[in-house]
C-alpha cells in the first residue's frame, strides 16, 4: 500500500479520516463501537451508527466505552472503541491492564490527538500511551490510509492477540480525500471461552502474563522492522533525509519532494534497525512527528544520529511552511517562505450560542460578588471569556465538583466567608461529576452545585445522551431523572432546585438561597440546547430606537445576536464621565429566548414583528 | 478577464488552492464541500480541510480546498491560495497572507461583529476591504448577505457566493452548480429552485462586481 497511490477512477468516494475509520469497521465486520462525543473523534461514532450491522452506543465516558468494546471482543468479536486524547487518560485504568490480558475478537481503539488544541484542555500526544500500555501503532496519513488501516488493525489484533491503536489527529479526522474502499468481509464472531488465568486479573494471574506481553513486544518489533507500512522512498537529494508519520507525512513530501523519506504506518514498536540503515544513506536525518519527540529520543537512545524537536517546534500542527524556515536553517540554505506578518485583527473567540439556555447563568454569576466558582468542560467552560468571565478554574471533565470541594476544604482564613460553587453540564456530570457529588455529599462539603442540563453533549454538536431520553439513532430510551439521581447520591431533597434558566429573577434567588446555606445543594436548569430539535423558536426582538438608553445592560448577557451600533460618552450630574452603548438587534439571528428584555430597564426591546406578520411566518 | 473552461490541469502538476473564510454558522464548510465535490467529478485528486475554532460557536473557520492531478498536503501555504471566497470581510483580510499575487478575492461585504467587539474590548476595523485591496489581488466585494435575506434566507449566501466564484474556476461554472443542486436533491425541488436562484444571482453580482473593478 502507497500513501501516493491514486484512487480509481470508478470507485472514488470523497470522505474524512473519521468516515474512513468507520466504513473500515463496517467492512472489516465490526460488531460493537462504543464512544463518547469529543472533537476531533465525534463523526466516527456517528457515521459507524449509520450502519445496521453495527452494534453503537454513546457511552458515558471513555473508560465504559472502552470497556464494553473489550467485552465484546472477549467475546470473540470484532469492537472499535473511538475517543479523543484526554479521553485515553480516563480509559487508561482498563487500557492498563487490557493490554495484558489481550484481545480475542479484534480490539480497535481509535485515538484522535486534538494537536494545536483547536477545542481541548490540553495538547497530549497519545502514542505515549501505545508505548505505556505495550501496543502496536498504526498512523495513517490521509483518509485513504485511514481505511486501509483500519481493517488491517482488526486483523493485527487477531493475529498477536493485542488491541491495536489507530492513532489520528485533526489534520486526519477532518480531512477529506479520495478513499477506494475494498470488498467487505463476513466475520464469524468466535464465541466466549471460559480462560480464568487469562481473563481474570488478580495478582497471581497478571503476573504470569506479564512475561508473555514482553514476549510479545519482541515479536511486534520484529513485526514493525519487516512491515510493508514502514517503507522507504527513494529521493534525488541525499542532503537530507526525513522519518516521519501520520500527517506530517505529506507536509514533508509537499516541502522536500527530492528527499529520501522514510515513511512509518506501523509506528510503534519502531523499526529501529530500518531506521538506522536508512540513516546511512542521507547526509542529515531529521524525524518530523506530531507532537512530541517520542522516536526521536528512541532512536538517540539507539544511537542513531538525528534530528529532531531539537529544530522543529514541538507545539501545535506541522505543515510544509511550519516546516521550511526549520529545514533551511538546518542546511544553511536561503528560506523561500519566509511568512508575511499578519496585521492586528481582533480576535474571534467562540462564544455561546444566540438564545443559549447557559448565557442566563453566566450572566446571574458575573454578577454574583464574594464566590469562587469551579468551572468544567463544555459550551459551559465559554463562560470564563467575555463579556462574563465567571470562572475561576477549569482542569478536566468531571472535575468542577472534587476541585470545588477541595477549594472548600482548602480555603484559608481570608476565603472563608466565600461561597463555593461548581459548574457542571448534564453530559460531563454523567461522564466524571456524579463521583464528584458523592464525595461532596460523603464528606460533607460545602458546595453550590449547578447543574446545566440542556439534554445534549452540546459543544460537540448536540449529540444525545442518558439526559436526552434519546440513543445514538435518536430512538427513544430512559431519561435519567437529575433530581433522584441527586437525591441518591446524598443531597437532600430540599436542597434541590429546578430552574427556568431563562427566568433570570428565578435563578438570582435559587442562587442567593442555596449559596447561604451550609451545605450541599444543587440548582438544576431545564432548558434544552438550541441546536437541538428539542429547542423552539420564538418570534425574534427588536430595539425600539426611541427607548434605549444606551445603557448597556443587555450586553452583559453576552447574546451574538446584540450589536452596538453607536458609543457616546456623557458628563454625569456629579461631573463624572459615563460609557453609552446603542444597539439593535439581528433579527435574522434572534430566537426570541426574552433573556435580554429581562435586562433592559427602559423596555425598549420589543417583538420584531406584528402579529400579522408573526403569523405568516408561523404558516410558512 | 478571458477565462478558459478546461481539465487541462489535470495533466500538469498544478494544484489550484481556494480557501473559504467565515464565521462559525455561515456555511464555510459547506461551499468547500460543494466546490470539492464540483473538482471530484471532473477527475481531480481533492483534499479539503478545515482550520476551525470552535465551528457552530462564532468563531473563524476557515477551509482550504486544494484540488489537481495529485494533491500531498490539506493545507494551503502562506502565499499560495489562488482565489479566496470571504464570507465576511474582516475574515477575509484576516487571511490576506495566504493570497498569491493577483489571486482572485470575492468577498460578502455584509460585516458580522463579535460580541468581543460589541461590549468595547476590541474594534472592527474600519475598512477591511480597503485594507484588502491594497494587496495586489483582483478583489470583488457585493453585499450577498442582503441579497440572501431579500431571497429570503440569510442562509442562501453561501450559495450566493458560490455562483459569484463560479466564472472564475478552472472549471466550468456548471459543474460546481450541479454539485451544489445535487446537495439539495433530498431536500426538494422547491430548495432545489431556490438555491439555483441565488447561485445565479452572485454570477450575475460578479459581471456587477467586474464591471465596477474596470470602471
Amino acid at each position: 500500500m502507497s500513501a501516493t497511490q491514486p484512487a480509481q477512477q470508478d470507485q472514488r468516494q470523497f470522505i474524512s479520516g473519521n468516515e474512513a475509520v468507520a466504513q473500515a469497521a463496517r467492512d472489516a465486520g465490526c460488531s460493537v463501537a462504543s464512544a463518547y462525543p469529543g472533537t476531533p473523534s465525534t463523526e466516527i461514532l456517528e457515521f459507524i451508527a449509520a450502519y445496521p450491522q453495527v452494534y453503537t452506543e454513546w457511552s458515558i465516558n471513555e473508560k465504559v466505552s472502552l470497556e464494553v468494546a473489550i467485552g465484546a471482543s472477549l467475546a470473540g468479536s470484532r469492537a472499535l472503541c473511538a475517543m479523543k486524547h484526554v479521553g485515553v487518560n480516563v480509559a487508561s485504568d482498563a487500557l492498563m491492564t487490557q493490554t495484558l490480558i489481550g484481545a480475542v475478537g479484534g480490539l480497535v481503539l481509535v485515538v484522535a490527538d486534538d494537536v494545536g488544541l483547536s477545542s481541548s484542555q490540553n495538547e497530549q500526544d497519545s502514542r505515549y500511551w501505545g508505548r505505556f500500555a505495550h501496543l502496536p501503532i498504526l498512523e495513517p496519513s490521509d483518509a485513504q490510509e485511514t481505511y486501509a488501516m483500519t481493517r488491517l488493525a482488526f486483523a493485527l489484533s487477531e493475529q498477536y492477540e493485542v488491541p491495536v491503536i489507530v492513532r489520528l489527529t485533526t489534520r486526519i479526522c477532518h480531512v477529506k480525500g479520495v478513499v477506494t474502499s475494498s470488498p467487505a468481509e463476513t466475520y464469524e464472531p468466535k464465541g466466549f471461552t471460559k480462560d480464568p488465568a487469562r481473563l481474570v486479573m488478580v495478582p497471581g494471574n497478571a503476573k504470569k502474563r506479564i512475561p508473555l506481553m514482553m514476549a510479545r513486544d519482541q515479536v511486534l518489533r520484529q513485526v514493525s522492522e519487516d512491515h510493508p507500512l514502514n517503507y522507504t522512498e527513494n529521493g534525488s537529494d541525499q542532503s537530507v533525509g526525513f522519518v516521519t508519520s501520520g500527517a506530517a507525512y505529506f507536509h514533508v513530501k509537499e516541502a522536500y519532494p527530492e528527499a529520501p523519506v522514510l515513511k512509518l504506518g506501523f509506528s510503534h514498536p519502531a523499526p529501529i534497525e530500518k531506521i538506522r540503515a536508512f540513516s546511512t544513506s542521507v547526509d542529515k536525518l531529521v524525524v518530523v512527528e506530531e507532537v512530541e519527540p517520542l522516536l526521536e529520543t528512541e532512536l538517540r537512545a539507539a544511537d542513531v544520529n538525528v534530528y529532531g524537536k531539537d529544530i522543529l517546534p514541538r507545539i501545535g500542527e506541522l505543515s510544509p511552511s511550519v516546516l521550511a524556515p526549520c529545514i533551511s536553517k538546518l542546511m544553511g540554505t536561503p528560506c523561500k517562505d519566509e511568512l508575511i506578518p499578519v496585521e492586528e485583527l481582533f480576535p474571534r473567540p467562540p462564544t455561546l450560542c444566540v438564545a443559549c439556555p447557559h448565557l442566563g447563568i453566566y450572566y446571574c454569576l458575573s454578577h454574583i460578588k464574594n464566590t469562587i466558582i469551579s468551572g468544567d468542560i463544555g459550551c459551559y467552560t465559554l463562560g470564563a471569556g467575555h463579556p462574563w468571565n465567571a470562572l475561576d478554574t477549569t482542569i478536566s471533565m468531571g472535575a468542577s465538583l472534587s476541585v470545588a470541594m477541595g477549594i472548600d476544604k482548602g480555603r484559608s482564613e481570608a476565603d472563608k466567608n466565600k461561597n463555593v460553587l461548581a459548574v457542571i453540564g448534564d453530559s460531563t456530570f454523567m461522564h466524571m461529576g456524579m463521583q464528584g457529588l458523592l464525595d461532596i455529599t460523603y464528606n460533607k462539603g460545602n458546595v453550590t452545585v449547578l447543574l446545566l442540563d440542556n439534554r445534549a453533549v452540546g459543544m460537540t454538536g448536540g449529540q444525545n445522551a442518558p439526559s436526552s431520553g434519546l440513543d445514538i439513532h435518536g430512538e427513544a430510551t430512559m431519561q435519567v431523572d437529575f433530581r433522584k439521581l441527586c437525591e441518591a447520591l446524598g443531597v437532600k431533597s430540599e436542597r434541590i432546585h429546578e430552574v427556568n434558566p431563562y427566568e433570570l429573577p428565578t435563578l438570582f434567588k435559587a442562587l442567593r438561597s442555596e449559596t447561604k446555606v451550609k451545605e450541599p445543594s444543587v440548582i438544576i436548569t431545564n432548558q434544552p440546547c438550541v441546536l437541538t430539535e428539542r429547542y423552539s423558536q420564538l418570534p425574534p426582538l427588536k430595539v425600539d430606537d426611541d427607548k434605549c438608553t444606551g445603557c448597556s445592560n443587555c450586553l452583559d448577557v453576552g447574546c451574538p445576536a446584540i450589536l452596538v451600533t453607536r458609543r457616546e460618552t456623557v458628563i454625569k450630574p456629579n461631573g463624572k464621565e459615563k460609557e453609552l452603548a446603542f444597539v439593535n438587534i439581528d433579527t435574522a439571528a434572534c430566537t426570541g429566548c426574552d433573556l435580554c428584555t429581562n435586562t433592559c430597564a427602559p423596555d425598549a426591546i420589543v417583538p420584531a414583528f406584528n402579529v400579522d406578520k408573526i403569523n405568516a411566518i408561523e404558516v410558512k | 478577464m478571458n477565462i478558459q473552461h478546461n481539465t487541462a490541469d489535470l495533466n500538469t502538476d498544478t494544484v489550484t488552492n481556494i480557501l473559504v473564510v467565515g464565521v462559525g454558522g455561515q456555511g464555510v464548510m459547506t461551499a468547500a464541500d460543494v466546490l470539492s465535490q464540483a473538482a471530484l467529478a471532473l477527475g481531480y485528486d481533492v483534499k479539503k480541510t478545515e482550520v476551525a475554532g470552535m465551528a457552530q460557536r462564532g468563531g473563524v473557520v476557515t477551509s482550504h480546498v486544494r484540488f489537481g492531478k495529485k494533491v500531498l498536503s490539506p493545507s494551503i501555504k502562506p502565499g499560495e491560495a489562488d482565489m479566496m471566497i470571504g464570507f465576511e470581510p474582516a475574515e477575509a483580510l484576516r487571511w490576506h497572507s495566504h493570497l498569491k499575487p493577483g489571486s482572485v478575492v470575492m468577498v460578502n461585504d455584509y460585516p458580522l461583529i463579535p460580541p468581543v467587539v460589541s461590549i468595547g474590548l476590541f474594534d472592527y476595523p474600519e475598512d477591511p476591504l480597503g485594507q484588502l485591496s491594497d494587496c495586489a489581488v483582483e478583489l470583488h466585494r457585493f453585499n450577498a448577505g442582503e441579497a440572501a435575506i431579500e431571497l429570503g434566507d440569510r442562509r442562501l449566501v453561501n450559495s450566493i457566493m458560490l455562483g459569484a466564484i463560479a466564472d472564475h474556476l478552472p472549471f466550468p461554472p456548471e459543474t460546481l452548480e450541479s454539485a451544489l443542486l445535487k446537495r439539495f436533491q433530498h431536500k426538494g425541488a422547491a430548495l432545489v429552485e431556490l438555491n439555483r436562484q441565488a447561485f445565479a444571482l452572485g454570477r450575475q453580482a460578479f459581471n456587477t462586481t467586474k464591471t465596477m473593478a474596470t470602471a
